[in-house]
């Protein structure tokens, strides 16, 4: 008589279930050997509020580097693992970056690059220390980010007392034929322009040239026809900005209005003379400008690269992307060679970094105690017939420098 | 540091920033006068304009002054329909929700601009964007001469609408008697939309007249919203001369401030008057109580 129900279970069908149980159970494993956990990093940047144009940008250039790295493989030493963005905004507010910063480790961010203003990056800075979580600063200038000797804190690019320094060295060179003797400093009231006001004040009258005035203006200013209008009375010969890009364009234009010809501007992390935006939409206000800022080496393969990978994707390539870029891919390097996400491996692997392939006029990196970069400078650009040249260091220089201004 | 040579054109200057404050406090001054609405949203609809111009310009070459055909006639529809369908509808005529409306629509609309357009500055570059007209010693930029009389121009305009026209008048009746207005006949939402709209299309005008000397990002608001709150303060609730008295005042006190007290101090000036009046004559210049 035939079987109604056939309950046992046959060899080939249990064959054919243990199969698909091995398969449905083991494959995740075999898929998490094969794709090993990513590795969190937390990005924190102004993208709203007053220089939120410059936390747009460092944000586009972090995450072109987190890109960039992903489509080469991840960290090879972590089994080919991808860097995954937490992103996060500042507001350009410190205590914001700091309880944001909070919240990314808090999430699982095992480093953070941060906060393009200088006020945000010490506050970043400090917030990540409670856990000693290694932290990169992307552009936050101000010289006592560094000092306080955080262990956790690295800086790639030049803190402000360096590129002071190379600047007013730079202006000596320049101004070899003696054609500048006086000077007015213009600068935004927070921490990166007053800090960078003081040392020059101090350090231009060494070189032969006298600070006349130095005029602290407010961000935002609606208007700076009165700063142009005290330019008129001091007639100085040289004119340095220290300010955002909003207000430099106001200053800019205003300065073109009200006829104020000095025989140079020289802005020290000016940011608009060396900003691409600025010059192709104002050539004329921008020729002849000289800036003592972040730059990339022109010359380098490298650099030429990331700046058309950039610029195909509708960016302007100013110094916020590649600094940002260059803070994500020196971390990044620490951790492949750390082999780790374990903190301490990282943090010590980024002390002992000699990070090369960044494109800028520094050399490999080599982090001091403090954890600065050494090697890291600013470099002197001019606008010249609408495009922005190297002028110094001669080495790097892709034009001369034309000092006076023609008249 | 005061030289002559630079007193007179910082004053006049002051003067030319000044009616540009006033420009973008007639819209507020209207609204609040006629709606008793204090719109957060002010600073967030100028930028909107202002991008309005920008794009015009940009895409389809329309210069920002022949702009003022269409970006104050559709700011007027934008305001319109905000009033009569999203502000009334939501605050169920009560004061503190109006506030947390207009503050939720200025967050909306700054957020929504930083969405689309990024938080990039933009200037537009006009032929005469670097024009300047030499008066008494000073240079002053030919678009803040034409936004100068054209801040005076809107101001007399508007005074002459609200003192000759029928709506005009119902909105004056509105303002002194709600209740009563709507027993004789007015049509209160339609008036209070077409007043809202009227305020919101002289942030067009504004728009239009600044954009040529200024620039546009999503946060351009916040340095126009706070200073027009003080000029109506100053100028007197609902009052369109006030409004036009108080943006010159504060403009002289803005430019002589930052000439005294260095430029960072010189909006101390504006803030002081602020408190003064507050104390001292609460109802401004030439307010009256509503």
């Amino acid at each position: 008589m035939k079987k109604l129900f056939d309950t046992q279970i046959k060899r080939r069908q249990f064959l054919a279930g243990a199969g698909t149980a091995a398969l449905v159970t083991g494959f995740p494993a075999v898929l998490r050997a094969q794709e090993p956990a990513s590795v969190k990093v937390g990005l924190v940047h102004p993208v709203t509020g007053f220089v939120s144009f410059s936390g747009m940008q460092s944000r586009a250039g972090a995450e072109m580097a987190i890109a960039d790295i992903n489509a080469a493989g991840g960290i090879k030493s972590l089994g080919g693992a991808k860097l995954e963005a937490m992103l996060a905004d500042s507001q350009g507010r410190p205590e914001l970056g700091a309880s944001e910063t909070a919240r990314l480790i808090e999430a699982g961010a095992t480093s953070i690059v941060a906060g393009y203003s200088s006020a945000v990056s010490l506050a970043t800075s400090q917030e990540a220390a409670k856990t000693m979580t290694p932290h990169v600063v992307d552009v936050g200038v101000a010289d006592n980010i560094m000092d306080r000797g955080l262990k956790n804190t690295f800086r790639f690019a030049p803190g402000f007392g360096s590129v002071a320094t190379t600047a007013v060295e730079a202006l000596k060179e320049i101004n070899a034929g003696g054609a500048a003797k006086t000077a007015v400093i213009i600068h935004e009231e927070s921490l990166f322009g007053t800090g960078i006001a003081e040392l020059l004040a101090n350090e231009l009258p060494k070189i032969g040239i006298e600070v006349l005035e130095v005029i602290k203006h407010a961000n935002p200013t609606r208007d700076f026809t009165n700063i142009a209008l005290q330019l008129r009375s001091l007639k100085p010969d040289l004119i340095i900005p220290a300010n955002y890009y909003n207000e430099y364009v106001l200053l800019a234009r205003t300065l073109r209005q009200q006829r104020i010809e000095a025989k140079g501007i020289y802005s020290v992390l000016g940011g608009a003379a060396s900003n691409v935006q600025f010059v192709k939409e104002f050539p004329e206000a921008a020729e002849y400008i000289m800036d003592c800022n972040h730059w990339y080496d022109p010359k380098s393969e490298v650099a030429l690269k990331r700046r058309a990978d950039a610029e195909a994707k509708g960016l302007f390539y100013t110094y916020e992307v590649f600094l940002a870029y260059n803070a994500v891919a020196f971390l990044a390097d620490a951790i492949e060679r750390a082999g780790s996400t374990e903190k301490e491996a990282v943090i010590e692997a980024l002390r002992n970094s000699n990070f090369a392939n960044h494109g800028m006029p520094y050399g490999p990196t080599k982090i001091d105690e403090k954890g600065q970069n050494t090697g890291a400078r600013a470099v002197n650009t001019q606008v010249q017939k609408g495009n922005i040249e190297v002028v110094l260091p001669k080495e790097f220089a892709s034009a001369d420098v034309i000092f006076p201004i023609p008249a | 540091m005061v030289d002559p040579v630079i007193l007179i054109p910082s004053f006049i200057n002051g003067l030319t920033t000044g009616a540009l404050y006033a420009l973008v406090a007639l819209g507020l001054t209207l609204i609040y006068g006629v709606l008793h609405i204090i719109n957060f949203a002010h600073g967030a609809m100028l930028m909107m304009a202002l991008y309005g111009v920008f794009f015009l310009h940009r895409l389809f070459g329309i210069d920002p002054y022949v702009a003022l055909l269409i970006v104050p006639p559709a700011m007027f529809a934008i305001g319109y329909v905000l009033q009569r369908f999203v502000i009334s509808k939501a605050s169920h005529g009560r004061d503190e929700n109006i506030l947390l409306v207009t503050l939720g629509l200025s967050i909306v609309i700054e957020n929504m601009a930083l969405y689309f357009f990024r938080s990039d500055t933009r200037t537009i570059d006009t032929p005469y964007s670097f024009e300047v007209v030499e008066f008494a010693g000073a240079f002053l930029p030919l678009p803040k001469v034409v936004a100068f009389f054209g801040a005076l121009l809107t101001a007399a305009l508007l005074w002459a609408f609200m003192a000759r026209t029928d709506l005009g008048r119902a909105i004056r009746a509105l303002a002194k008697e709600r209740r009563g207005a709507r027993l004789v006949g007015i049509n209160v939402d339609h008036v209070f939309a077409m007043s809202f709209g009227i305020g919101v299309a002289c942030l067009g005008v504004a728009a239009c007249l600044l954009l040529p000397g200024y620039y546009v990002n999503p946060q351009v608001g916040y340095g126009f919203v706070l200073i027009a709150f003080t000029t109506v303060v100053l100028g007197g609730m609902g009052s369109f001369v006030g409004a036009m008295i108080g943006g010159l005042v504060i403009g002289v006190v803005e430019a002589m401030g930052g000439l005294f007290l260095g430029d960072s101090l010189g909006q101390f000036g504006i803030f002081a008057i602020f408190i003064l009046i507050l104390l001292f004559r609460p109802t401004g210049l030439l307010g009256h109580k509503v």
